[in-house]
């Protein structure tokens, strides 16, 4: 399949905002249900396990306009609580069954509340993830915030959930985690077959398709990319950081390309790879993802680095590990996880000389000229340093 | 007029033991190193002073400095400070006074510096905020930084689970008793947390009686701005003292006093009270223009009977949560889980709606904080959820705890004014059709 039909039906998932592929999904089947949830991290594996499919949540975009949802929110919240609260009042959340709000900020954390208030029907969960990393206590937590989420979802689908369903999940996951490590490493080797923009939309892809479905479709892009004759040009490479949660308009990254930089790392969709290596599958199932998860997580805002030396070091460390020679620091106004998080990673950018900027965006931002103009600059800078 | 410097007029015995403990404290901080004492900085929800007192250390509330600070009109450049040094406008701003007071040399409000913590205790309760504002403290101050994870009460069943329970007292157990051990020297001793808890006990009785007091017409006291001074003691670093003990002792005497005269609330100025209208306040008030905020509400004869905010360091009044000394980890674990923010918004709602009826309140009024979106984010559904239920009239405002810039007494006041409006005419309208 050429990279061009590929992108295309990722766009398209992408635009729909009324979620048709998942509806369709669900209608197919009899007792079909879908669990949405909200970023940075729940566990997939879970959801799948209990037949149900997954659908990420993140916000409406430029294109949605908010009617209701500022209603509920005041000016100074970010933008993505009161685009979902659109999303569900225009009823075009109305096909799903559940909700995860995971543990990222006070803001999705009372919206795990308001879905109370406003949706009663539906199955909500505030979803915790541990905050202390030995095994035998923020572990154990973790163990049995698992169990009630499984028989939650046990409840809501009127089955159980055997240790089969789990280890097959399990695997299907760790095979898709794979595939878009594999996407991430080929983008840093060769940024100029797999733009950005093209990078992102293929991630979203994921929050919408059922996961089988995903892997495939990253098999065939790369497959694709393979054969395209894109050209490499003089841009700069940089990480992309702050955008976790609510999410850039598309345009804000293209224009970020636009101003000759190559993005090489990002933490947009952070749910497809924040488990940083393959799940045991044998053995207690839900202790694997609670191991998965203390061990092998990656670094974000929201969750407590124990470790005073190392505080703020992510960032820089995936600098160097994708040779990369810039950060450009784009947050969601008023986002306090992003924002509270980019003084410390600054300071250590700092020490190690590594060149960044700092915008901030909301996802229905329109005016892009000045976020080109000033990744512009960003690039142009980096390009006369590395001539020096 | 500038009330701020105006001298208060009633100085109850309970005021001038209030004013001595305070002071009292910030010279232990202050000469802590001459004293020999360890320093720990803490949150005031889920602060765990009665474990704290157990190895000796005292104990240093940010967000107190930063109020203080507010009080004192000092906030506002201190903020400016931590902008300029790159922190984002769009965060808490009790964060950025913290960290602008520390650019100023962290100076205590006896005039003395405030020494470096020896511990940073993250008790980390109903806010996600606390977490980046103990990572960026522990950047530059270097010392142990101990996590207590507390987890959220998010299912909306008024529930804590067994095992956010057992999470909590193994973390207390295997991580912050040995921190706290390893930066005292002191053996733990949980006979001595008992005696602590026990006098958190008396002093939460009387804390409890003290808010209820407001269910009386006219209402003794104010349960926001008044209410402020109330639970001081027991949000801060007095909760388990004998000094608390007394404190509350004297307090309930003279409200007792107040309501056998039948006597309003006791305002900066005096006496000057008639109660017009009962209301329930949801959220912080604001720091920087504190007592300019309060007269606009008793110069129109309207006293808060209820407040979340004077939830916020515990709630003891709602479903009856005491310090346990027969079980003192368990109860330690959940006091820390009841803070009123580790609510979730249908709880919080609820809440608002039992206050509404128990104190017999005219209207709910929410004092919405910029910085705070532990508080604020869901208080506009929250109000319309408490209108609907309750039928009585609601009001939101905006301020915020610390900054100036985000106070606008004229746009506060004209709000205030038309919502007391429109409690009179909801009342007359309620008279006629009766
Ligand atoms: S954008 Fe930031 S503040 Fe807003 S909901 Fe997401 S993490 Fe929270
Ligand atoms: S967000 Fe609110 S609760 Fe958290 S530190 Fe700031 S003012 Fe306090």
């Amino acid at each position: 399949m050429p990279v061009q039909e590929i992108i295309q039906r990722c766009e398209e998932l992408f635009e729909d905002l009324s979620f048709s592929s998942v509806r369709a999904w669900k209608e197919a089947e009899p007792g079909r249900k879908v669990v949405g949830y909200m970023p940075i991290y729940v566990p997939l594996e879970i959801i799948h396990a209990a037949g149900m499919l997954p659908l990420g949540i993140l916000g409406g975009g430029d294109a949605l306009e908010v009617i209701h949802g500022d209603a509920y929110y005041q000016s100074y919240i970010c933008r993505i609580p009161r685009s979902t609260v659109e999303l569900g009042v225009t009823k075009r959340l109305d096909f799903v069954d559940g909700m995860l709000f995971p543990s990222i900020c006070d803001v999705i954390r009372n919206l795990s509340g308001i879905w109370k208030l406003m949706f009663p029907d539906v199955y909500t969960r505030y979803f915790d993830t541990p905050q202390n990393f030995r095994s035998d206590i923020g572990g154990e937590f973790y163990v049995n915030d698992l169990r009630e989420l499984v028989s939650g979802l046990e409840n809501l689908g009127g089955r159980k959930i055997s240790d089969d369903d789990l280890r097959a999940s399990i695997e299907v996951y760790n095979e898709s985690r794979r595939w878009v490590r594999k996407v991430y490493q080929f983008r840093s080797e060769q940024p100029w077959k797999v733009p950005a923009s093209e990078v992102y939309l293929l991630m979203r892809a994921g929050q919408t398709l059922p996961v089988e479905d995903h892997t495939q479709m990253m098999k065939d892009y790369l497959a694709a990319v393979e054969n395209e004759d894109r050209r490499m040009k003089d841009n700069c490479r940089v990480i992309v950081n702050g955008s976790f949660c609510e999410q850039p308009p598309l345009g804000l990254i293209k224009s970020i390309e636009l101003a000759g930089c190559y993005i090489v790392d990002d933490d947009y969709m952070m749910i497809n790879r924040l488990i940083t290596e393959d799940v045991e599958s044998e053995g207690d199932h839900l202790l694997n993802l609670s191991e998965a998860f203390i061990k092998h997580s990656m670094a974000f805002p929201s969750k407590f680095e124990p470790n005073g030396e190392v505080q703020g070091h992510y960032l820089a460390d995936i600098v160097k590990q994708r040779g990369a020679e810039g950060v450009i620091f784009a947050a969601p106004s008023f986002c306090d996880p992003a924002l509270l998080d980019q003084p410390m990673l600054a300071n250590v950018l700092d020490e190690r000389k590594i060149p960044y900027i700092a915008f901030q965006f909301a996802e229905n931002s329109g005016q892009m000229q000045p976020i080109r103009e000033q990744a512009g600059t960003f690039a142009d800078s980096i390009k006369l340093w590395s001539a020096a | 007029m500038n009330t701020e410097t105006k001298p208060d007029v009633v100085k109850d015995a309970s005021m001038l033991k209030q004013k001595e403990m305070i002071a009292g404290n910030f010279d232990k901080l202050t000469d802590a190193k001459e004293l020999g004492l360890k320093i720990s900085s803490t949150f005031v929800p889920g602060n765990l002073n009665e474990l704290l007192m157990c190895f000796g250390i005292v104990n240093n509330l940010p967000e107190i400095n930063a109020l203080n600070n507010a009080m004192r009109k000092q906030s506002g450049p201190m903020i400016q400070d931590a902008e300029k040094m790159g922190h984002s406008e769009d965060v808490c701003t009790y964060v950025k006074a913290d960290i602008g007071m520390m650019s100023r040399g962290n100076i205590a409000p006896n005039g003395k510096p405030m020494p470096d913590p020896d511990v940073l205790l993250l008790s980390y309760t109903g806010c996600y905020t606390f977490l980046k504002w103990f990572e960026l403290l522990r950047e530059q101050y270097k010392c142990p930084t101990v996590m207590l994870h507390v987890p959220y009460q998010g299912d909306g069943k008024a529930e804590i689970t067994q095992n956010m329970r057992d999470y909590v007292i193994k973390q207390l157990k295997e991580e912050v008793i040995p921190t706290l051990e390893q930066v005292s020297g002191v053996k733990f001793d949980i006979d001595r947390l008992r005696e602590n808890l026990k006098n958190s006990a008396k002093a939460e009785d009387d804390l409890v009686w003290v808010l209820e007091s407001a269910k009386n017409k006219p209402s003794p006291i104010d349960a926001y701005f008044g209410g402020v001074y109330y639970i001081g003691p027991i949000f801060t670093a007095f909760r388990g003292t004998e000094d608390a003990v007394e404190y509350y002792r004297l307090l309930k005497g003279e409200i007792a006093e107040r309501i056998k005269q039948g006597l309003g609330p006791v305002t900066p100025e005096g006496e000057v009270f008639e109660e017009k209208y009962r209301l329930v306040v949801e959220g912080p008030p604001n720091w920087t223009n504190f007592r300019e905020f309060w007269k606009m509400f008793y110069e129109d004869g309207a006293v808060v009977v209820a407040s979340t905010y004077s939830k916020v360091g515990g709630v003891y009044d709602y479903d009856g949560f005491r310090h346990d000394p027969d079980h003192p980890l368990e109860s330690l674990a959940d006091y820390c889980l009841g803070c009123y923010t580790n609510r979730n918004l249908p709880e919080r709602t609820q809440m608002l709606v039992d206050y509404m009826e128990d104190y017999q309140a005219d209207g709910l009024l929410v004092n919405s904080i910029k910085s705070c979106n532990s508080f604020s984010a869901g208080q506009l559904l929250m109000l319309r959820e408490v209108e609907a239920r309750t039928g009585k009239p609601g009001a939101f405002i905006e301020t915020d705890l610390v900054d100036p810039r985000y106070f606008s007494p004229a746009n506060i006041k004209n709000r205030l004014e038309s919502y007391f409006q429109m409690i009179e005419q909801k009342r007359q309208s309620g008279a006629v059709a009766a």
